[in-house]
């Protein structure tokens, strides 16, 4: 291809930290701490002991246990995907589907699984059985484990009970998680968890309906330049003078508007991705202002930061935060808040803004690409991602859009085998895949196209994306 | 005086109470005048304002509704500090959330210097066939602790207004107590009243929470930025 080097959306400095898709998220909120404590300590065998005896109980207890009837109904054995999260004592904290009570004995076999093969002094990370794969993730306290019937790879399922992880931590932090489970293991971390399921359902939710999770990128808010800079300068006066002020994330409908940052610090892409799912899934953040609490497990996973949090106006559904390390100043940011709503009514942003959000002409058909379906191309430099409206034939199949993506994903980041350029063409659609330094992207284009006419459109789009760069991506990173 | 308004008062609300007792339904329903059966639990706490006419006076009360789950507990005090009145719910259905409104309430009179105004709050009525906690127990422990005792249905809207009402009838009171310095006082209806504000949290905040898993003296470990992308 001819057209290596047009990299739309690049850019120098980011407001993001830049993560390669392919990269695993296994040490995704293990700081500095974690990993000394995780070294310093020996196994715990005493509890740990489980043995194969016991699996076997559990099992046949399983047969005859009445508490079992819903595991064994049908609606719960054919979901697709299952996660559980569980202490390592084997303490039920969260099932996706279903009461984890209800769910005790299979928690039980799970711990003991672990424990079983963490004293041989190894670690299980996934096992095959079948189409089904059951994986685990091990972390210093929790024990996180998918079943999956999906054709998702190990890779992509870990990331995902990372992000469960990440979204445990988010709300107690890994200081406080560690400190309760140093003092004792038994710990019901219900407790502290109750409304959290919520948002951790949501979450899982979100994996499948967002490529932004899997790609390990946000989309912006496509705007016009112009307005965004407004936007942002609205931001940075009004916060000028108050002090550590770390972030403050505009975002609309899953995308970002603008996100202005702290002089050397940027933010991560899976916890911008919590936050995304935290304000969707909150009804309760609309209508008013409120004061949260709020841990960045890739920021920091040791402390919270505070933020204020609110939607712009009634007539502007975009979310504002404002995070700090100041517990005690809501009353500053609420007033840098109406500044900012202020200045940004007067010069139209909030216009620009609902315009952008009611805007359905976005599709690849009237970009004038009527070849192709849709795509996603990631700038890795700035670890932005965009895409088109989502057109026919998948307007009621986004999972099957997704599908093809995840499987498009997963094989160009391959363990085994990474590809650089995919081409493969099914009854349905074709589907190309490319990879560079530079960018990720991926296209699905009509089943019967020609190669080369996939080539020359793939070309195309890129040099129309990168005359639109400076409206579909941030690509200034602005600071306070 | 146009109107005939003659002083406007400024106060502080706190609401307290366990998770999922209705705090954050009671306070939508009397200002949003709506409810949602699906809400989603507060996560922190949530400010509103919100303003009564009363007679010849105007009662503007700045609302703190708090996060009732365990993990917020250590962060409550900054709310109900320097508050003028608390509304202390439990769920009439919920015999440990009456219970714990009680160790809400004690923490409170242990830790706020000014004389305020109390109400206990037994919500949920609308489902009373399931009720635990009987009026006669609730009205006791109220006047027990100097509150008066409020039953309501944030669902059905049912006795929430006067529960404002009496709260701000109670405000007006206090506001000529010599001994109440927290509670604000302006001649005449000041409108802008409440934008005078940015200093309340910041000026009442200082005193010790125990919390030890809320800490952020660690920020500075944080990552920072790479100056270049990374390949
Ligand atoms: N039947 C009935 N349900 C109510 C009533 N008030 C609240 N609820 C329901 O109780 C649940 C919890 O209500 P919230 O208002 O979120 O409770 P909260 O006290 O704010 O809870 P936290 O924010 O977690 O502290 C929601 O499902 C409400 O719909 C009521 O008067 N009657
Ligand atoms: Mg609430």
């Amino acid at each position: 291809m001819s057209c290596t080097e047009v990299n739309p959306g690049a850019s120098v400095e980011s407001v993001l930290v830049t993560t390669d898709s392919c990269e695993n998220f296994e040490q995704m909120s293990s700081s500095l701490e974690e990993i000394k404590n995780y070294v310093g300590k020996s196994p715990e065998v005493s509890d740990s002991s489980t043995s194969v005896d016991n699996l076997e109980e559990s099992n046949s207890l399983n047969a005859v246990g009445s508490d079992d009837d819903y595991i064994r109904s049908k609606d719960w054995l054919e979901k697709k995907k299952h996660i559980f999260v569980l202490s390592s004592a084997g303490k039920p904290i969260y099932s996706r589907y279903g009461i984890e009570d209800k769910l005790v004995t299979m928690f039980g076999v799970m711990q003991a699984l672990v424990s079983f093969v963490q004293d041989q002094n190894d670690t299980i990370n996934c096992i095959h059985a079948g189409s089904t794969k059951y994986v685990f993730l091990n972390k210093n306290h929790l024990i996180l484990v998918a079943i999956s019937k999906t054709e998702e790879s190990v890779p992509q399922l870990v990331s995902q009970l990372n992000y469960v992880f990440n979204q445990i931590a988010s709300i107690l932090t890994l200081t406080r998680l560690n400190k309760i489970y140093e003092q004792r293991r038994n710990y019901d971390l219900r407790r502290l968890l109750s409304g959290v399921e919520r948002i951790i359902d949501h979450l899982l939710n979100f994996y499948e309906i967002e490529p932004a999770l899997t790609l390990g990128a946000v989309q912006c808010l496509s705007l016009p330049p112009s307005i965004r800079d407004t936007i942002s300068s609205a931001i940075t006066q009004a916060c000028s003078k108050i002090k550590n002020l770390v972030f403050a994330i505009l975002l609309a409908n899953n995308k970002l508007i603008t996100l202005v940052r702290m002089k050397k610090y940027a933010i991560h892409p899976a916890d911008l991705h919590l936050i995304f799912n935290l304000v969707q899934a909150s009804e309760s953040f609309k209508t008013v202002e409120s004061w949260t609490p709020l841990c960045l497990p890739r920021f920091d996973a040791s402390g919270f930061l505070y933020g204020h949090v609110s939607y712009l106006a009634e007539d502007c559904q975009a979310c504002l935060l404002l995070l700090t390390v100041e517990r005690d100043v809501f009353f500053t940011l609420s007033e840098a808040k109406h500044k900012i709503v202020e200045k940004m009514r007067r010069a139209n942003c909030l216009e620009a803004i609902n315009e952008s959000l009611n805007s359905t002409d976005g599709t690849c058909l009237n970009a004038g690409f009527p070849e192709l379906r849709h795509y996603i191309y990631k700038s890795k430099s700035t670890a932005q991602f965009h895409q088109p409206e989502i057109s026919a034939p998948y307007i009621n199949n986004t999972e099957r859009l997704l599908m093809l993506y995840k499987r498009a994903h997963r094989r160009l980041h391959s363990v085994g085998r990474p590809l650089k350029l995919l081409f493969e063409r099914s009854p349905q659609e074709a589907v190309l895949a490319w990879d560079t330094r530079g960018f990720e992207l991926y296209v699905i284009l009509e089943p019967l196209i020609e190669t080369s006419a996939a080539i020359a459109s793939v070309g195309k789009l890129l040099n129309w994306i990168k005359k639109r760069e400076d409206k579909l991506f941030h690509l200034n990173a602005p600071t306070f | 005086m146009a109107n005939g308004i003659m002083k406007t008062i400024v106060g502080k609300l706190v609401i307290l109470g366990d998770g999922g007792v209705g705090k954050t339904s009671l306070i939508t329903r009397y200002t949003q005048k709506a409810f949602n059966l699906n809400i989603s639990s507060t996560i922190g706490a949530s400010f509103f304002t919100c303003k009564t006419n009363i007679d010849n006076a105007i009662v503007r009360l700045q609302i703190w509704d708090t996060a009732g789950q365990e993990r917020f507990k250590a962060m409550t005090p900054m709310f109900y500090r320097n508050a003028n009145a608390a509304l202390l719910v439990f769920d009439i259905t919920c015999l440990d959330s009456f219970g714990n409104m009680q160790t809400w309430a004690q923490q409170l009179k242990g830790n706020v210097v000014e004389p305020m105004v109390l109400c206990v709050i037994g919500n949920k009525i609308d489902l009373s066939e399931n009720r635990v906690v009987s009026r006669e127990e609730a009205l006791q422990y109220a006047n027990s602790i100097g509150a008066q005792y409020f039953e309501c249905s944030a669902k059905e809207d049912q006795g929430i207004g006067q529960v404002f009402e009496t709260i701000s009838r109670d405000l007006i009171r206090l506001s000529s107590d010599s001994s109440v310095k927290s509670l604000k006082v302006y001649e005449g209806d000041v409108e802008s009243a409440l934008m005078a504000r940015s200093t309340d949290l910041e000026a009442t905040d200082v005193g010790r929470i125990e919390e030890p898993g809320i800490s952020i003296d660690s920020i500075a470990h944080a990552k920072t930025v790479p100056s270049k992308c990374c390949y």
